[in-house]
């Protein structure tokens, strides 16, 4: 029986339970004895002229070595946008020297024998800004009254598609449209970032980071510090969590290799949670406006969905994502009409990145929202209307109006099944109950029906590098350009290793995230993990049996298509006598046994799903409380279901997060009043319920595993849910719509509304 | 200032500022990084330790109020022959972990839930957990491994005495 497709426990496990991993904090590396630990000095201000910078009196202070500013930088060039159809006079300073643009913003760096010096050292940095007016929001960055980058012009990063043809709506009996904000969150993976960098004399840097993929990381040093990127070793070690945020270098983990150039010792660097929570990447920060029209029967003709993307200060990947939001602005409907407009704007706060989903949870929670507010509209069960507006199910490709093909889907079916666990019709029931009673606690029902796009091209090009090697002990290695930070790639990639040779899972090792053994990769990001990465070693491993056949044929004097596969053994039999061939480890042991390939999709797929949420609303508090999640997540044929439940666990979590109560806020001045755990609302174990997850699987055919990806399944299907369950929740008091985050005070304050109260 | 800290049952006197976090003793100067800092505020429960058979934010305690004191961290909890403590077995088999860096600290955790209640119900396991943080597994598998861990009795609300360890 195959190991495929069964739940096999990690092999990464015992270690990490036991001694824990080894993020790059925990580092005992010989190359980084007596490694000086750096400090960022910070803006405290949104924006302003810097006046000033004066170390004096930090230099005094015990343990300090150095303390750099702009001027020690003047030869690096600034760091240009990461893409080209963005406002090119945006970069961004290694450290301030003229204009600070968001609090957090690096002015200077200190570097400490000792990690509690730097801290008391960097308070000792004095910092003159003068203040500028902060630009906090996109209405007030497209007003371009303050710019961030005078030189530029204009605030506006990029621009993104036409405005919708005067008649797009024309014909429509009904035209709904409602403004929207899909907030700002933060990524907070609990490890937050860190590097390490160390020079050798042969003028390479080896540097450790922690980062979802090596090889993209490595490139940008090497752009950025205008290096030949082989003398760039970068390794990520255990990486603990990162949600998009870790996608790409930080400027920060370059100028650590800047550092321990600059200063001749090798230097480290890991930041303090508050120091996280303004410095790292941010996600979503969308202000959306959606109009759905259509007819009382419940078709919908025309969606259209224009929106500003606020990047922050400079942009990051957080500039592109509303093309992904754009793209899949049809989701899974088969709308005639679809429009997409987007702007992305700077501010002064802390720059958008990728967070779990990238731009397709925001076009979800728009489109879904949307629908809602089409069928409270006309009257119908917002089921009806998705029923009567999905696509039917296709098996051949599907091309959307936005330009997106999907591969393969059946949502309709998809919404059934999440109904039918949910028991939709008996949660109606008791809703009618309870309005009919008048209940405090007033239940709601949301739902959700998505498509994401998962393994596309991440700018690495939409392969995947992997390679395989039998030792003869027996023992065998996959390396692979994927780079797991919690998905278990390690016990994954030996699954399939294992399924096509036979050595046990526990004998395979699999080494990832070291540029020098590992040159190309995409990373682990878009969820394209298993769909790329995976296949590829399945590549890999079939082409490791053709090679051993080969040799084996000649070895044992047999024709090679003789020759197969023996698990038990695992080596190659001749057909039809089991037990009686030669072991992959014997082949090994006469001359080395090795393959490296790359697998090349044809093309991203689209999973999909359905979720039902069921909460309950305090109408008198305003409180909601997710009593329960019902998912169906397709993502193609399942590896092993432990770990894809474990990754849809995670993205319901967050979704029902955003849709709840995180938020990240800055007030009128740019000041960020989110900046530690104790401000801002992380989701816990108590906001919570255990999730119901309902199976499906329709497999693709971009790929020999069927895969699709399944890591960003849970915030893009679960965020619209929760919030269309809480809206729905006190609908027949007159509410039509709360954004997110759907607060005790947001809902209390719409219910007021609804009442005709203050 | 010096202090004698029995960590997973090894002894030692060391010389520690005063104002050194416990945490940053356990992996600055025992060496034990297993313990994770996640954040400053005490709020995301990553360096959660057990000290004197109190589950503790080692962040929240300074190492000199440890002084004389007992700390088991998640190094100290295997048996001498590797054999899993009965809530790392059970965060394994429920799939309780992903990236790992709030594994330690919660893993300590549930062992004071269940020291404080050997049956507690997913309600319990949730508030008893409210101080713990984890980005990765949404906590409904680390709420089946503390409910899982607790069929194994008693063991999985205790620590190993620290003679054992020394063994």
């Amino acid at each position: 029986m195959s190991i495929l497709g069964t739940r096999v426990v990690r092999t990464e496990d015992p270690l990490f339970l036991t001694r824990g991993a080894t993020y790059t904090d925990d580092l005992t590396d010989e190359r980084l004895t007596g490694a000086l630990h750096a400090t960022f000095v910070r803006s405290t201000v949104a924006h302003g002229r810097l006046l000033s910078v004066d170390a004096s009196a930090a230099l005094e202070a015990p343990g300090v070595v150095a303390v750099v500013t702009a001027q020690d930088v003047a030869d690096l060039a600034p760091i240009p946008p990461p893409f080209p159809f963005i406002n090119p006079a945006m970069t961004r300073p290694w450290l301030a020297s003229d204009r600070v643009r968001f609090v957090g913003d690096p002015v200077a760096v200190v570097l400490t024998e000792e990690r509690y010096q730097g801290e008391d050292a960097a308070e000792m940095v004095a910092v003159d800004i003068d203040p500028l007016p902060a630009v906090v929001g996109t209405a007030a960055a497209a007003s371009d009254e303050v710019l961030l980058f005078p030189e530029a012009g204009t605030n506006v990063m990029a621009s993104f598609g036409d405005p919708a043809p005067a008649d797009f709506f024309d014909g429509c009996e009904v035209v709904v449209t409602q403004a929207m904000v899909n907030q700002r969150v933060a990524p907070v993976p609990l490890e937050g970032r860190a590097a390490a960098a160390a020079w050798s004399e042969d003028g390479r840097v080896t540097v450790w980071c922690t980062n979802q993929g090596a090889q993209q990381a490595r490139g940008q040093f090497g752009d950025w510090l205008e290096m030949d990127p082989d003398l760039i070793h970068l390794i990520t070690p255990d990486v603990g969590g990162g949600f998009g945020a870790k996608i790409g270098a930080d400027p920060e983990y370059a100028f650590v290799a800047w550092l321990a150039k600059h200063v001749g010792r090798p230097v480290r660097w890991a930041e303090s949670r508050s120091e996280n929570l303004i410095g790292m990447l941010h996600g979503r920060g969308q202000d959306q406006v959606v109009t759905v029209g259509g007819r009382r029967d419940g078709t919908i003709e025309a969606y259209s969905i224009v929106f500003d993307q606020d990047c922050g200060s400079y942009p990051r990947i957080g500039a592109v994502l509303p093309t992904l939001t754009m793209l899949m602005a049809p989701g899974v409907y088969g709308f005639p009409k679809v429009h997409a407009q987007a702007r992305a704007l700077a501010t002064t706060t802390t720059s958008i990145g990728a967070y779990r989903g990238a731009g397709r949870p925001e076009a979800t929670a728009a489109l879904e929202r949307a629908v809602d507010l089409f069928a409270a509209e006309i009257g119908t069960d917002p089921a009806d209307v998705r029923r009567k507006n999905l696509l039917p199910a296709f098996s051949e490709p599907h091309t959307t109006p936005t330009g997106a093909t999907y591969d393969t889907g059946d949502y309709t079916v998809a919404l059934d099944k999440a109904l039918e666990a949910a028991g939709y019709a008996e949660l109606r029931a008791e809703q009618a109950r309870r309005r009919e009673r008048g209940d405090v606690r007033q239940l709601g029902i949301g739902m959700s029906v998505y498509v994401e796009i998962t393994g596309a091209d991440n700018g690495a090009g939409t392969g995947e590098a992997a390679s395989l090697e039998v030792h003869p002990d027996g023992t065998a290695t996959v390396l692979t350009g994927t780079s797991p930070h919690g998905q278990g790639h390690a016990t994954a990639w030996a699954m399939i290793a294992s399924d096509q040779l036979g050595i046990p899972i526990e004998k395979i090792s699999v080494v990832h995230g070291d540029t020098d053994r590992v040159p190309q990769g995409g990373g682990t990001m878009g969820s394209r993990s298993l769909q790329q990465g995976g296949a590829a070693v399945h590549q890999a491993a079939g082409e490791l049996v053709d090679l051993a056949r080969q040799r084996a044929a000649e070895k044992l004097e047999v024709a090679p298509e003789d020759l197969v596969v023996d698990l038990g053994l695992a080596g190659l039999a001749v057909r039809g006598t089991p037990g009686t061939g030669i072991t992959f480890a014997e082949l090994a042991a006469d001359e080395q046994l090795l393959v490296q390939t790359r697998f090349t999709a044809a093309a991203p797929t689209f999973p999909f799903g359905a979720h039902v949420v069921v909460v309950e609303v305090d109408v008198e508090s305003g409180k909601a409380e997710v009593t329960r999640l019902i998912a169906v997540d397709d993502a193609g044929t399942i590896l092993n279901p432990l770990l894809a439940e474990g990754q849809r666990h995670g993205g319901y979590a967050q979704g029902v997060a955003q849709a709840l109560l995180e938020e990240v806020l800055y007030d009128e001045d740019g000041n960020p009043t989110t900046s530690t755990l104790a401000d801002y609302p992380f989701v816990s174990a108590t906001e919570l319920p255990s999730f119901e997850l309902v199976e499906m699987a329709t497999p693709t055919p971009m790929n020999a595993l069927g895969a699709k990806g399944i890591g960003e399944a849970g915030t893009i299907g679960a965020t619209p849910a929760v919030q269309n369950a809480v809206i729905d929740a006190v609908a027949h008091l007159g509410v039509r719509h709360i954004d997110m985050p759907t607060t005790p005070m947001r809902v209390f304050r719409a219910v007021q509304q609804a009442r005709g109260g203050s | 200032m010096q202090v004698s800290i029995t960590v997973n049952g090894q002894p030692r006197t060391d010389e520690v500022e005063p104002r050194l976090l416990l945490a940053h003793y356990l992996r600055e100067v025992r060496g034990l990084t297993a313990t994770n800092i996640g954040c400053d505020t005490t709020s995301c429960g990553a360096c959660t330790v057990v000290v004197d058979g109190l589950t503790v934010k080692s962040c929240t305690v300074l190492a000199v109020q440890t002084d004389g004191g007992q700390v088991t961290t998640l190094e100290g909890l295997a048996g001498p022959d590797g054999e899993l403590h009965p809530v790392q077995r059970a965060f394994r088999e429920e799939h309780g972990l992903q990236c790992g860096f709030c594994t330690p600290g919660m893993v300590m955790a549930a062992i004071g839930v269940l020291a404080d209640n050997p049956d507690p119900s997913d309600r319990e396991v949730r508030e008893g957990l409210e101080g713990n943080l984890c980005r990765c597994t949404g906590y409904h598998n680390i709420v089946r491994a503390v409910q899982a861990a607790a069929k194994a009795g008693p063991a999985a609300g205790q620590v190993p005495q620290a003679q054992e360890v020394q063994a």
